[in-house]
């Protein structure tokens, strides 16, 4: 007992007294590294926190870049105007709504792709990479793709849906505008969760599988009570990845609908603001409500899943 | 070694700046129409200094703007002419983005000379000229002659929209407009109210702080006139979606007798080219039925004020070779540069004596022209204004869709919402 005592104490010891030892070498090799590296924090900086920051400082502008000259100090005004205005919380509200169907859809379609891709024997490279195809299509091209699918003139899917009409205008109001874009991204983004998913089944431990099996667990019950379970983490990347990127739909809708029929998102609005009417003020301040939108999700799915994780030590 | 293989590097990237032999190049930045008259003038008006090389922008007037408008704003040195839509001018000229055109060759622009007074306003802001004019479209009513005389109406006098509408009514013919949500919707109901002696905005110059005068008399008559079509048998069944192009077929139809339609100058030469085709007339006994008209009045007695397209050239404010690119600018809006683009492509002229030398070719029927020439001269520009993307945005969005317009409280809403919109309280 004593030995195992002193020993770990001297040990402690001896790490305490080598650290100033070690610390000058150390001190100069991380003195070297912040040298190395210092551009690139600088660069870094100078692309993504600049813009962040100059979105920041116009933001509290009423400034167009047609009148440079009557640029307005506001302070928060422009914030003030975007989140009491029902436009902004209508495309809210339809970015959202795209965001939670498509993600959960994506889900469950991702996960028995990953499970094919994970449990195929026979043709595996052709079965995997069929189902990867639409990644790595251009998400403007599959736009186009799935506007002309949809066609009331030219496209295949009303002869294809039995109870829908030769005629039947998609992108005539705003329900099966909205499908139709959902349609698209789902299509579109489907491979990119199975991928994810399909990392997160290859960590599930064969052994447990075997072992639950033999204890007579179901097929039913090892994918709730084993697979899902161990998957959590590539779940919630996969989740959070797709969620944010789903907040910031833009080009399936400026293709398909171009926001007609109340279809437009939030980065669809913002890019009229700033692109269309050239409002730099009002648009830099959808960019950064955008942002703190995209933080807050970021923050809520973290949250949620940690959650789940606790509940399920509990359970086990 | 070394430099051997610099010099030879900058000579390259010298030459990929330039003409082929280092000649510095002027980029024209061109809409679609009449391009290959364009790469004539590009051709003709190169000299030993510089040449001229044509870009071509996208197809629709917003991504133009959008286009020109990124470049300018990130201080482009290549952008040296430009062809612009009347309606960007001001925008373009308040943003700092465009040359000022010297003294003498504004004064014969504004000193109501050659130039028609129309497109001479087009390009001033500020009282000041900064772009030449380049053609001046305008809007007429086309008409079958069949159609108006069997309703009774007398086309050689002006005529009215509630005549118009009953005329087609009655006889079971429709009248062609624009009024899909875009642009053109916005030139139809600033016609409208401009006829009925109003304006939607006035004082343009004090920007945000314009005044909106949507909500008047002049608001209100324009309404009605929507209304009146959206309410009568005259409408045609795309009414809601129309532009320019939809209801160019309802002029010949297989079936019934024709229709009115307000439409720009390219709508002669296109049934002159569809005579015995499908969509136009059958032969050249039905394409004399076809018939112009000034403009209809909004309210009985008071002149129409047809509206005023066409295309501006403009030197940006950062080109490299300003003087060059003036040079070139006043060389590609020459009287015989106009007159190719009218005989060529339909692109009616923004002077006197290009009509006269149009009128002499025989190519277009000289009442026509002088039509066209008297609607430029007293038509109405859509509002000149730094905001003018916004105050286009604002209308169109309150009073599409045009089944919903009231007279009542389309205008009054529209004018809140405008002058909200241009005081930044509200999204658009």
């Amino acid at each position: 007992m004593t030995s195992t005592t002193v020993a770990p104490d001297t040990d402690r010891k001896t790490r305490r007294t080598d650290k100033p030892e070690a610390s000058d070498r150390a001190r100069a090799e991380n003195s070297l590294g912040m040298k190395l590296v210092a551009p690139a924090i600088f660069l870094m900086l100078l692309v993504t926190a600049f813009p962040m920051l100059r979105a920041l400082y116009l933001s509290l502008y009423n400034y167009s870049l047609t009148a440079p000259e009557e640029r307005d100090f506001v302070g928060i005004d422009n914030y003030v105007t975007a989140l009491t205005d029902s436009l902004f919380w209508r495309d809210t509200l339809n970015t959202v709504l795209i965001m939670v169907v498509t993600v959960a859809v994506e889900l469950v379609i991702g996960f028995v792709f990953a499970m094919v891709m994970h449990r195929v024997i026979f043709a595996r490279g052709v079965i995997r990479t069929s189902i990867l195809i639409p990644y790595g299509i251009i998400t403007v091209v599959s736009g186009f793709a799935w506007q002309f699918a949809f066609s009331n003139n030219n496209g295949f899917v009303n002869g294809w849906l039995p109870l829908i009409g030769d005629d039947f205008n998609w992108f005539g109001q705003y329900g099966s505008s909205i499908v139709a874009i959902m349609v698209s991204e789902i299509w579109k983004t489907t491979p990119f969760m199975s991928l994810l998913l399909l990392a997160g089944l290859a960590q599930v431990s064969e052994d447990m599988l075997e072992a639950a099996k033999v204890d007579g667990a179901t097929w039913w019950q090892r994918l709730w009570k084993v697979i899902l379970p161990n998957m959590r983490s590539a779940i919630m990347v996969a989740v959070l990845f797709r969620a944010l990127d789903a907040y910031r739909i833009f080009d399936n809708i400026f293709v398909m609908t171009a926001g007609a029929n109340g279809t437009e998102s939030v980065s669809f609005l913002t890019y009229r603001q700033v692109i269309e009417q050239f409002q730099l003020g009002i648009g830099s301040a959808l960019s950064v409500l955008l942002f703190l939108s995209v933080l807050l999700i970021a923050f809520l799915i973290v949250k949620i899943f940690r959650v789940d994780l606790a509940a399920a030590r509990q359970e086990g | 070694m070394a430099s051997l293989a610099t010099a030879a590097l900058a000579s390259s990237l010298l030459a990929a700046c330039g003409g082929g032999d280092g000649t510095p190049q002027l980029n024209w930045y061109v809409n679609p129409d009449g391009v290959d008259t364009f790469r004539t003038y590009a051709d003709e008006c190169s000299t030993d200094d510089y040449d001229i090389a044509v870009q071509q922008l996208p197809a629709s007037a917003t991504d133009q703007r959008t286009q020109l408008a990124r470049r300018l704003a990130a201080k482009d040195s290549s952008t040296d002419i430009m062809n612009l839509d009347p309606v960007f001018v001001a925008e373009f000229a308040n943003a700092g983005w465009l040359q000022e055109v010297p003294e003498e060759v504004a004064s014969k622009i504004t000193d109501g000379g050659d130039y028609l007074e129309g497109a001479a306003d087009t390009v001033t802001w500020d009282d000041t000229v900064f772009a030449i004019p380049l053609w001046a479209n305008t809007q007429v009513l086309w008409y079958r002659k069949s159609l108006a005389d069997a309703a009774g109406l007398d086309m050689s006098q002006p005529v009215t929209w509630d005549q118009v509408i009953d005329a087609a009514a009655q006889e079971g013919g429709t009248v062609g407009v624009q009024a899909n949500r875009y642009e053109a919707y916005v030139v139809w109901i600033n016609a409208l109210v401009q006829g009925a002696g109003g304006d939607i905005v006035s004082d343009t110059e004090a920007g945000r702080d314009a005044k909106v005068d949507l909500d008047s008399e002049a608001g209100r008559d324009a309404a009605a006139v929507i209304k009146k079509l959206a309410d009568s048998d005259a409408r045609q069944a795309d009414f809601t979606v129309s532009n320019e192009g939809t209801s160019l077929g309802q002029m010949f139809p297989a079936d019934g007798p024709g229709e009115f339609m307000t439409n720009w100058t390219f709508v002669y030469a296109n049934y002159k080219g569809l005579v015995g085709k499908p969509g136009g007339p059958a032969d050249e006994q039905e394409f004399e039925d076809l018939g112009w008209a000034r403009y209809p009045q909004t309210v009985q007695g008071e002149t129409s004020k047809p509206p005023i397209g066409g295309i501006d050239i403009g030197v940006g404010a950062y080109s490299e070779h300003p003087d060059w690119a003036m040079e070139a600018a006043q060389c590609i809006t020459s009287t015989k540069a106009q007159v190719d683009l009218a005989i060529n492509d339909g692109l009616m002229p923004s002077t006197n004596s290009a009509y006269d030398e149009v009128a002499s070719s025989g190519e277009f029927p000289e009442d026509l022209l002088e039509l066209y020439r008297t609607s430029v001269d007293e038509g109405g520009p859509r509002p000149k204004s730094p905001f003018y993307s916004q105050i286009s945005s604002a209308v169109q969005s309150v009073w599409h869709s045009p089944t919903s317009v009231d007279p009542d409280s389309t205008p009054k809403e529209s004018a809140r919402f405008l002058a909200d919109v241009l005081a930044g309280k509200r999204l658009l």
